[in-house]
């Protein structure tokens, strides 16, 4: 029972790193119906800026303090998936405004091949650390209740606390804040926003900055786990299954669709895994969305999508 | 410009449906199939078969495969890749498990199975399309990838995971040296080639593109979504899977699941949307680019480095090939979606009227 | 015109209502069309004249009410079995193929009689290719018919509207159907192009005896060429008779002009 809570509860964290990466295919899609397939890519671009800035900051000040160093990067790098969301509305969008989502798709496809080679050509190919400190030993809970107790990775937990607190501020920010309004406009129906006024191509730009900011965040925690390295960017292909699961529109159902893809990746492959030689994980999340697009295509929150004729 | 086309009348329906009508551009197409077959071994030196030659004509079926289901019919795969590995490990099977298999009917196995699990993978079109059907056919690349790892039977329990044939020969005669293996996959090729073409144009084909512009109207004259959107999977898995079977045997050899991962489902998809999407010679196109950009960067890059004075690495090569790749795509989606076919045939009509605009 | 051979009922819609959530699209309507006979569907906008049309079309499905077809009675229609029957129908918004020509378009409504299968469509001999040039003649007919031979191998969306029209009503006529039914064939269209489509409506009535049922908006064309008329208003059947019963109903024109308070 212990070992099952612990792999359930490991499931969980991994699950909500997956959410992190498909809040950001969902905010973009929400407001201009654009799958932004480059989404994974801009996780790794977000996390190489990071990851080098923080090392060359020290290079070029002399400044000591790691805090320092690391929110000075966090804030270049921010600053660059800004100039990045620019660019790709500018270049990219602003020119294709009218295709069918199929041509947007492959768009953004191009991006990320585009992204990938751009990333390591500035910053590198070899893997990166980020060191936020982040306490890297695990906990022991619950010892009372279970014997020997539940592992806990610390660095999992604080990682889910600051995911939750980026999701509470994008919430705010869309219920509460005229821009966050605008952008729900926009989302629902970009012609009647434009006829209100609303700027659809400062609201495309507005979108993606955010996104790029949640995939820095999302490339912040998944490269202070496992270092930053290129197969960061196929980081979106897992992601991609819990925004069908989701379902494509619902922020609910990013969060909800990751965690449980975690937690049934983590199980599957630790109770069934043995049976079939190993490696579910490679499928069992676009199996999953498989069988849920089979039966219910807009995912468990998402809306319904209609055809007319 | 070169010759006129106009004064060409036909007299008959079947004159006017030929698949090159006028008949300049059939003696066309005919010396580039002589020329093919014949000129060019007599030119070409071991290399260019290996790097270029070869590998254009396998990954031009696949991305015919490939085209019929995504430019005639419009639904979007990003499995290819998959359906490519289950025709190679089908055919590989068939070949090595059965005595005397003679080659091209484990070839063509391959293509029958890889429809199979084509046909299943495609019954998700039935309910989603655009960006959830390629989440669905991801789910097929990413099964396959799975399977051909982990289920032992299919790589006849080979320690290594990968595999291997050889003395591969058809109707007696070896696929040895790559003049023979050129010609047995330009013959392969040209047979598909002109099946493919058949199809577009008849009523399947039509089917197809009825669907892809607009289902429903589809259905309202008589047409089933079910059977054609299935029927287009159908097709282009069983190209693609011999194109699989092909690309394992004749040009590698030897393999591993990892030979068909999804970066050759995206390469395929490339070649599709750079050829040309609904346009049998778009494929040819799209394949020639894409295997030919990297040899050429490869070049260029240097080059172009050694002229403004940088030295360049190999890495950096790599890395500019992505960001040439993903620029290129938007690119054309951009500015022609349809691809260099209809560049070329942009072409061609500014060509008829030359020095005139217009 | 009174003494065409209008025959007996051949399309019966009983107590149809279709609703869409809340909205309630057409409510208990009832109407029989006679075989033979033009039969307009007229009403201002958002009446519920094209949901009726899909409704006889199965491309949408009512909640209550049946629809009767030769004698046969369906409480839903499939798209494919209607057209199989011998119905075929224009868009509104035209839903033409844009991706192929003219002749191609028009030649998808003969999918139906296409009966080679993949294989020998693939090899394109022998009895794949005389059917293919069957179809092809069969094609040609109606290219003719409609005057649009000059343009058979453009692609249509380079069409202008009004040939984009014939050839939607060309893809219908290809399925030989028992019954056309049009949806505002004339929108749009200025009075040249409306004369030849009335040509086109009256010559396909009377040479192939085709039944009509057709939406349009403009008065002159539906009280010169059609034989009776239904009205449609809010969802609801507020008349039906000949031209004459009906543009001399209080109710219908009320409906049209509003009345005076």
């Amino acid at each position: 029972m212990g070992f099952f809570l612990e792999t359930l509860i490991g499931g969980l964290m991994a699950g909500m790193l997956y959410s992190l990466v498909a809040l950001g295919f969902v905010l973009i899609f929400k407001a201009s119906g654009v799958f932004n397939f480059a989404q994974g890519a801009m996780v790794l671009f977000a996390a190489l800026a990071m990851a080098r800035f923080a090392e060359w900051i020290p290079a070029w000040t002399g400044l000591d303090n790691l805090l320092l160093a690391n929110l000075i990067a966090f804030v270049l790098a921010g600053a660059v998936m800004f100039a990045v969301a620019w660019l790709i509305e500018y270049l990219v969008l602003r020119h294709l405004v009218n295709q069918e989502g199929a041509t947007l798709l492959m768009a953004t496809l191009g991006i990320t091949y585009f992204l990938d080679g751009l990333g390591q050509t500035i910053f590198g190919s070899d893997i990166y650390k980020i060191d936020i400190g982040m306490p890297k030993e695990p906990l022991m809970l619950f010892d009372s209740v279970f014997e020997g107790g539940l592992l806990v990775s610390q660095e999992d937990l604080i990682a889910a606390g600051i995911s939750a607190a980026l999701v509470a501020m994008l919430t705010v920010f869309f219920q509460k804040t005229s821009t966050g309004r605008a952008l729900r406009a926009v989302a629902d129906d970009h012609q009647a926003a434009q006829s209100i006024g609303i700027p659809l191509n400062r609201i495309w730009v507005i979108v993606w900055c955010v996104a790029g900011v949640v995939a820095l965040v999302a490339g912040m925690i998944w490269g202070s786990k496992l270092g930053v390295q290129f197969s960061l960017s196929a980081v979106a292909l897992r992601a991609l299954p819990v925004v069908i699961l989701g379902g494509l529109t619902s922020v609910p159902g990013a969060i909800l669709g990751g965690l449980i893809i975690g937690v049934g990746e983590k199980l599957s492959e630790v109770f069934l895994g043995p049976y079939v030689g190993g490696g579910i994980e490679i499928w069992f999340a676009y199996v999953l969305a498989l069988v849920v697009l089979l039966f219910r295509p807009q995912g468990l929150f998402g809306e319904k999508i209609i055809d007319r004729v | 410009m070169f010759y006129r086309e106009n004064g060409q009348f036909k007299t008959s329906y079947r004159g006017d449906q030929q698949i090159f009508p006028i008949a300049q551009d059939r003696w066309a197409i005919l010396a580039l199939v002589v020329f093919a077959f014949i000129g060019v071994p007599l030119l070409v030196d071991e290399y260019l078969y290996r790097a270029i030659l070869i590998p254009f004509l396998i990954l031009s079926l696949a991305a015919l495969g490939v085209n019929i289901l995504v430019g005639y019919c419009g639904q979007i795969s990003l499995g290819s890749g998959g359906f490519m590995a289950v025709g190679a490990y089908a055919a590989y099977n068939t070949f090595i498990r059965i005595d005397d298999m003679p080659l091209l009917v484990a070839l063509l196995s391959g293509g029958f199975f890889a429809t199979l699990v084509g046909i299943f993978f495609g019954i998700p079109s039935l309910r989603v399309k655009g960006l959830y059907l390629a989440v669905a056919t991801l789910a097929a690349q990413f099964f396959c990838d799975w399977a051909f790892l982990r289920i032992k039977w299919f790589t006849n329990n080979t320690s290594s995971g990968s595999v291997s044939v050889s003395n591969l020969q058809v109707f007696g005669q070896p696929i040895d040296t790559p003049v023979q293996k050129y010609i047995f996959c330009l013959a392969i090729l040209v047979v598909f080639a002109l099946l493919a073409k058949n199809l577009v144009r008849s009523a399947i084909g039509r089917e197809w593109m009825a669907i892809r512009d607009m289902d429903v109207a589809a259905a309202v004259i008589g047409i089933r979504p079910m059977y054609a959107k299935l029927s287009a999977f159908a097709v282009s898995s069983f190209i693609v899977g011999v194109a699989g079977a092909l690309w394992g045997f004749i040009h590698l050899g030897a393999w591993e699941p990892a030979a068909f991962s999804v970066d050759r489902s995206f390469s395929l998809l490339f070649m599709v949307i750079i050829g040309g999407m609904g346009s049998i010679m778009g494929s040819f196109f799209g394949a020639a680019f894409i295997v030919v950009l990297p040899i050429f960067l490869n070049q260029a890059i240097p080059l172009l480095g050694g002229l403004f004075g940088f030295d360049v690495s190999t890495a950096f090569i790599s890395h500019a090939e992505y960001m040439v790749f993903g620029a290129l795509i938007v690119w054309f989606l951009i500015v022609e979606p349809h691809g260099l076919a209809r560049l070329w045939s942009l072409g061609k009509q500014k060509l008829r009227v030359w020095p005139f605009p217009h | 015109m009174s003494d065409k051979r209008i025959g007996d009922v051949i399309l019966d819609v009983k107590n149809i209502s279709l609703a869409f959530g809340g909205v309630k699209a057409l409510t208990d309507i009832s109407f029989d069309v006679r075989e033979h006979e033009i039969r307009a569907i007229i009403g201002p906008n958002g009446a519920g004249k094209s949901s009726m049309l899909n409704c006889i079309n199965g491309v949408y499905t009512p909640q209550t009410g049946t629809i009767s077809f030769r004698g046969q009675t369906f409480d839903h229609m499939d798209s494919r079995q209607v057209a199989e029957m011998g119905i075929a129908r224009t868009f509104q918004n035209l839903a033409l193929f844009k991706g192929m020509s003219v002749l191609d378009n028009i030649m998808t409504g003969r999918n139906l009689r296409i009966k080679s299968n993949i294989l020998l469509q693939a090899l394109r001999i022998g009895p794949a290719e005389r059917e293919e040039m069957q179809h092809r003649a069969y094609v040609e007919h109606i290219i003719d018919f409609l005057e649009i031979q000059a343009h058979r191998k453009t692609p249509v969306g380079q069409l202008p509207y009004g040939l984009q029209k014939r050839v939607d009503l060309g893809r219908a006529l290809a399925l030989e159907p028992k019954v056309l039914l049009l949806d505002e064939p004339m929108a749009g269209m200025n009075v040249e192009e409306k004369q030849d489509m009335c040509r086109f409506i009256l010559d396909v009535n009377d040479e192939f005896g085709t039944t009509v049922v057709l939406i349009e908006h403009d008065m002159s064309v539906v009280m010169d060429i059609s034989d009776r008329v239904v009205v449609l208003d809010y969802g609801k059947k507020i008349g039906d008779g000949t031209p004459e019963e009906v543009r001399n109903n209080p109710e219908v024109i009320s409906a049209y002009l509003g009345t005076s308070h």
